[in-house]
C-alpha cells in the first residue's frame, strides 16, 4: 500500500482545490463535470504524490490531470453521441491548449462559495457541496463527518450540482446588489459547518473529521479575500474564540462542562488572542453585524481568568445591541441569562415570562433549561429540579440530556442532605 | 436531523403476509425496494433493514455470572418491529411524509395497508453552545 499523503500535502491539496476547480470550469464551462474531474485529480494526487514527490507546480499538475479527465469524458460523450471526427479534433485542440494561468484564482474561490451556498439549495446540500468543491474533501470524508453512508452523501452532492446546473447560475461573481445577501448565505453555511464540527466533538466522535477546523480554514480564506468586511472578520473571530474552549468543554467521559465550570487553563491562548485581535479591528468598521457582536460576547467570556471575573454588565450591553438587531428568540433567552447575572435571577425570570408569551420557544428544551438554572440561582430548588427534568425530556442531544438529568439529581441530593442536617 | 421510522406489525403479520397472493407479495416488495432506492438517490437514506420473523426472536438477559439466558418472546406482546428506516432530513415534516409513504405500501389486492409507522428522532451530538 502506498504511503498516505502527509499533512502538509493534504493541506496543499485542499488549498489548491477551489483554484483548480475554477480554472477547469473556465475552460470547460461545466460546473458539475468539472467538479467530478477535480475530485478525481485530487484523489490521483493523494495516491501519486507520496510515491513520486510533489510536482514543481502542483496547481498546474492538478489542472492538467483534471482537464485530461474532462477531455476523456467529453470525448466519450461525443463518441457516444455523434462520432464526428471534426468535433473530436476540436477536443484535441482543447487538450493541447496550454494551462491557462489566469489571474482570477482569488475570485474563483469566492465565486465557488457563492455557487455552493446558492439559496436554491437546501442547507444540507449547500454544506456538502461547499466542503467538496471549495474545501477539497472527498465524499467519503464528508459522509463520515455527517455519519451517513457514502452513497447517500454522493447522491446529495450530485443532486446539489444538478440544482445548480438547472438554476443556470453563471460562473461569475453576483452583482453588487445581490452580493451582500449572497454573502450572508455563505457565512451562514460556514457557521453551520463550524457548529456541526464543534458540537459533535465529544467522546467517541472525536475521530470525526475536524469540521470546525475546516470551517475556520474556509472562513479565513474568505477573510483574506474580503479583509474589510466586518462580518466575515466577526465570524472568523467567533469561530476562533469558541473553538479555543474546545478542550475544556467536555470531561473524560464526553460529558458536557458548562462555561462557568470549565478549566480555563485548557483554553487555547493562541486562538483567543487571534480572535480578540480580529474582533477588536472588526468592531471599528462602520457597520456592525450579528457575528461581530457574538464574537465580542465570546471575547468577553474568554478574557475572564475565572468565571467570577466575567464582565457581565458588558455582556448584557452587547446582548441589548444584538436584541435590537435581530428578532431571534435564542438571543432573547441569552439576554435573560445576562440580565440575571447582572440584576439577579428574578429579573431574568421576568424576561423568561415575556418569552413564554412570545410562544416561539414553546416546548423548546433551552427555555426549560435556562428557567431551571435561574430558579436554582433564586434558591427555588424544587421548581429547578422539575424544569431540569422537563428540559431533559425535550432535548434531542444525548450529552445534553445526560447533563440535565445530572443537574436535577445533584439538586435533589443536595436538598436531601440539607433536610438531613435540619433534623 | 435523523429520524427512525419503525414499521410495526401485529403478531400475526408475518404469517398473513406469507398467505398473500404472489402478485401482491411481489408488488409489496417492489414498492419497498423502490422506496429505498428513491431515498438513497435523494440523499436521505442512512439505513433501512427488515427484520426476520419474530418466531425466531429471543429475549436475552444476563445471568448471575453474565452468561446469556434466552427466552422466547413474551406471548403477550401484540406488535413486533418488522423493519425500520433511518433517514437524514431537514425537518420532522419530511420524516412524516416518508413515513406516510411507507405506511401506504400496497397490501392484498394492491390496496394501501396504512400500517402505523412510529417516527422518533435520533439523538445527536452535543447541543450548539454559541453566544
Amino acid at each position: 500500500m502506498p504511503e498516505p499523503l502527509d499533512e502538509r500535502g493534504e493541506h496543499l491539496l485542499r488549498e489548491l482545490a477551489p483554484q483548480v476547480l475554477g480554472a477547469v470550469i473556465r475552460r470547460f464551462h461545466d460546473f458539475a463535470d468539472a467538479e467530478d474531474a477535480v475530485q478525481e485529480a485530487l484523489v490521483a494526487a493523494a495516491v501519486q504524490w507520496p510515491e513520486q514527490g510533489v510536482p514543481d507546480n502542483p496547481r498546474a499538475w492538478l489542472i492538467q490531470v483534471a482537464s485530461r479527465r474532462m477531455t476523456d469524458h467529453v470525448r466519450s460523450e461525443m463518441a457516444r453521441r455523434h462520432r464526428e471526427t471534426v468535433a473530436a479534433m476540436q477536443v484535441e485542440q482543447l487538450v493541447a491548449a496550454p494551462v491557462i494561468e489566469n489571474e482570477t484564482d482569488q475570485d474563483d474561490t469566492l465565486i465557488l462559495l457563492f455557487m455552493c451556498c446558492h439559496p436554491a439549495l437546501t442547507t444540507s446540500s449547500a454544506i456538502a457541496l461547499t466542503l467538496r468543491a471549495v474545501g477539497g474533501l472527498t465524499t467519503a470524508e464528508i459522509a463520515n463527518a455527517f455519519l451517513v453512508p457514502e452513497a447517500t452523501m454522493a447522491q446529495r452532492i450530485s443532486r446539489a450540482k444538478q440544482s445548480i446546473k438547472a438554476s443556470g447560475v453563471p460562473f461569475s461573481l453576483p452583482t453588487n446588489e445581490e452580493r451582500a445577501q449572497r454573502l450572508r448565505a455563505v457565512l451562514h453555511v460556514l457557521y453551520l459547518i463550524f457548529n456541526e464540527g464543534y458540537t459533535s466533538s465529544a467522546g467517541p466522535e472525536l475521530q470525526r473529521l475536524e469540521l470546525s477546523h475546516e470551517a475556520i480554514r474556509l472562513t479565513r480564506a474568505v477573510h483574506n479575500l474580503l479583509p474589510d468586511d466586518g462580518e466575515v472578520a466577526g465570524l472568523l473571530a467567533l469561530m476562533l474564540l469558541t473553538d479555543a474552549r474546545r478542550a475544556a468543554r467536555t470531561g473524560p467521559d464526553g460529558e458536557l462542562i458548562p462555561l462557568t465550570k470549565q478549566d480555563r487553563t485548557l483554553w487555547d491562548r493562541k486562538e483567543i488572542s487571534e480572535g480578540i485581535t480580529l474582533i477588536t479591528a472588526a468592531l471599528r468598521t462602520e457597520w456592525i453585524g450579528a457575528y461581530q457582536l457574538q464574537a465580542a460576547i465570546a471575547a468577553v467570556h474568554d478574557e475572564a481568568a475565572r468565571a467570577e471575573d466575567t464582565d457581565w454588565p458588558q455582556i448584557l450591553a452587547l446582548y441589548e445591541l444584538l436584541k435590537r438587531m435581530s428578532d431571534n428568540p435564542m438571543v432573547m433567552l441569552n439576554h435573560a441569562i445576562a440580565t440575571a447575572m447582572v440584576h439577579g435571577p428574578s429579573a431574568g425570570l421576568e424576561l423568561l415570562r415575556a418569552l413564554d408569551a412570545d410562544g416561539r420557544l414553546a416546548g423548546h428544551h433551552r427555555l426549560d433549561a435556562v428557567r431551571a438554572h435561574l430558579l436554582e440561582m433564586a434558591g427555588d430548588h424544587e421548581a429547578a429540579i422539575a424544569h431540569y427534568r422537563t428540559a431533559a425530556g425535550r432535548t434531542t442531544s444525548l450529552p445534553e440530556r445526560n447533563y440535565l438529568v445530572t443537574q436535577a439529581a445533584r439538586l435533589r441530593e443536595r436538598n436531601a442532605a440539607e433536610e438531613g442536617e435540619n433534623l | 436531523m435523523k429520524y427512525i421510522l419503525m414499521m410495526n406489525c401485529p403478531k400475526t403479520g408475518y404469517d398473513s403476509f406469507g398467505a398473500w397472493p404472489k402478485k401482491d407479495i411481489q408488488s409489496h416488495i417492489a414498492f419497498m425496494q423502490g422506496l429505498n432506492k428513491e431515498l438513497r438517490e435523494s440523499g436521505e437514506l442512512v439505513s433501512a433493514e427488515g427484520l426476520a420473523d419474530p418466531k425466531q426472536a429471543k429475549l436475552v438477559r444476563a445471568g448471575k455470572d453474565g452468561t446469556p439466558i434466552t427466552d422466547g418472546v413474551f406471548p403477550e406482546a401484540k406488535e413486533y418491529l418488522a423493519g425500520y428506516w433511518i433517514v437524514d432530513v431537514e425537518s420532522p415534516e419530511q420524516a412524516y411524509a416518508i413515513a406516510a409513504r411507507a405506511s401506504a405500501a400496497p397490501g392484498p389486492g394492491g390496496k394501501p395497508i396504512n400500517m402505523p409507522i412510529e417516527v422518533r428522532q435520533v439523538m445527536s451530538g452535543p447541543p450548539e453552545e454559541f453566544s
